[in-house]
């Protein structure tokens, strides 16, 4: 694989590409995230650990715009996600804007959600060609491209019912990739696999982890491939950062001791 | 009954009554469309309007509306609808109601992570609807969709009512000529049944297309002209299966 296939990242300079401020988000009375601020520099590979309900995947679903934020403001790339600026004032914004930010995000998601009416390669091929209006036959080598670096290349004309979970995880990936993402949101890709079939799918996102400059936000259990993979890990207990760092330091020797708690009870 | 009131007769008949079954079915499956994906709007206005189609026109008798477009409009605007289409307005309206709700359901039943996995990708709304959910939600509208078919193939019985020379009407015709109750009914009801088990028969081919079309296995070939639906294997795409099934 060439790190030229995925994306050339011109933003890849270590500024701020993901900014979260004062972001509270609420489910009735449980509040998941409280008051969250953190920043994601370009190119980074961060990943969010945590107990279960700590809102690790309610970031990954409010920078995917699948969820609105209830008090504070996200923004990627300079621009605010479900904002607009009008003068000097922050509006909510319209369908047209939001849809815009969005395509600089791309999504994997725990379940696959592959279109199951559609074969692997049309699977990749439908976004770039009716939301970036890309040409067929452009679209069409580039998936082959990405498929083939997920090693993929015979399942093209395979509805994802005949793939494997490991399969259809891995087109998956193709087809966010196949957007040009600038940043690419990975929530626990591997935990509804076969054990089997989970490493297949970590070496894929190694590989381009390791060879691209695309910036990762990724949510997982898998604390190897966190550690191998990751820039900085942030630990998150009932809505907040509690602590965060680069995973040596995290993994080996966590500050906090909720942190060492966690740790203790996953690994 | 003659061979003469038969050609005469009952074979124009069967025509106008497939075609009043063909027309009202276009124009139902239009309307179920329509109405169908409308009730799923995230405008409330238009939900309102279409949900509201869909109360009255459910609640509407298809014999009653068909007299109210045939004796009753016309007076409103000065001119006469020809009793044909009067007919398939009623029938094709009424059954499109019911058709939305068949609509309406299974878009509804497909699984919120498509939605998602739609966003993610930047879809618009009506993408998502035309190029996701639609083609995810087809195969399961075809079985209700078959049970409504047959309804109305039997429900044009009601257009004998406006001077509609169908089946019925010949077959009323021909019995108030030769007095030959017993036999003609029984055969009007045997050419019905023929009809709709030819109407089955389609709509079981296009189920198999359906489910072929979203890589599902088409369900176990049976019965009386099986034949009809073989399969080339082109058009199979589960040669070769690896795990069947494993999609969500």
């Amino acid at each position: 694989m060439s790190a030229d296939t995925i994306h050339k990242n011109p933003t890849a300079d270590g500024r701020e590409l993901i900014r979260f401020d004062k972001v509270t988000k609420r489910f009735g009375d449980h509040v998941v995230l409280d008051q969250l601020e953190f920043d994601v520099s370009a190119g980074k590979h961060v990943t969010l650990i945590g107990p279960s309900g700590s809102g690790k995947t309610t970031i990954l679903r409010l920078l995917m715009t699948l969820l609105k934020p209830d008090e504070g403001t996200i923004s990627v790339d300079g621009d605010y996600l479900t904002h607009q600026e009008k003068g000097d004032r922050l509006v909510p914004a319209g369908e047209k804007h939001v849809r815009e930010v969005r395509k600089k995000i791309g999504m994997v998601f725990q379940q696959f959600n592959l279109f199951p009416n559609m074969k692997v390669l049309r699977n990749v091929t439908e976004a770039p060609i009716h939301v970036l209006g890309m040409g067929k036959e452009e679209a069409e080598q580039r998936a082959r491209e990405l498929l083939e670096m997920v090693g993929l290349t015979e399942h093209l004309d395979k509805y994802p019912s005949q793939l494997s979970g490991g399969q259809q995880q891995r087109v998956a990936i193709a087809r966010a990739l196949a957007m040009r993402p600038q940043v690419l949101l990975l929530d626990e890709v591997t935990s509804a696999l076969d054990p089997e079939l989970v490493a297949g799918v970590l070496d894929v996102l190694r590989d381009i982890a390791h060879t691209t400059d695309i910036t990762m936000l990724c949510v997982t259990h898998e604390m190897n491939f966190a550690r191998d993979i990751s820039d900085e890990v942030l630990m998150f207990n009932e809505g907040k950062v509690i602590e965060s760092g680069p995973p040596e330091k995290i993994f080996n020797d966590p500050d906090h001791e909720r942190t060492r708690e966690f740790l203790g009870a996953i690994l | 009954m003659t061979w003469a009131l038969w050609e005469s007769y009952m074979l124009p008949g069967v025509w106008i009554t497939v075609q009043v079954t063909v027309y009202s079915a276009a124009l139902a499956a239009a309307v179920a469309f329509v109405v169908g994906v409308a009730r799923t709007s995230r405008l409330w206005i238009v939900r309102f309007l279409s949900g509201a189609y869909f109360e009255i026109f459910r609640g509407a008798s298809a014999l009653v509306f068909m007299f109210w477009l045939f004796f009753a409009l016309p007076l409103a605007l000065g001119w006469q609808l020809v009793p044909m289409w009067a007919g398939v307005l009623a029938l094709g309206l009424t059954y499109g109601a019911y058709g939305s709700e068949v609509v309406r359901g299974a878009l509804a039943a497909v699984s919120p992570a498509q939605r998602e996995a739609g966003i993610a990708l930047s879809f618009t709304r009506w993408q998502r609807l035309r190029r996701i959910e639609l083609p995810q939600a087809w195969p399961e509208m075809v079985p209700p969709f078959n049970n409504l078919a047959i309804e109305l193939l039997k429900g044009t019985a009601l257009v004998s009512v406006i001077s509609v020379a169908d089946m019925t009407f010949a077959a009323n015709l021909i019995r108030f000529t030769t007095n030959d109750s017993a036999p003609i009914y029984t055969l009007l009801l045997l050419m019905y049944f023929v009809l709709a088990f030819a109407i089955t028969r389609g709509m079981r081919l296009v189920e198999r297309k359906a489910k072929a079309g979203i890589g599902q296995a088409p369900p176990p070939r049976r019965g009386l002209f099986a034949g009809l639906s073989r399969r080339t294997s082109a058009t199979d795409p589960v040669t070769g299966a690896a795990t069947p099934g494993g999609a969500r």
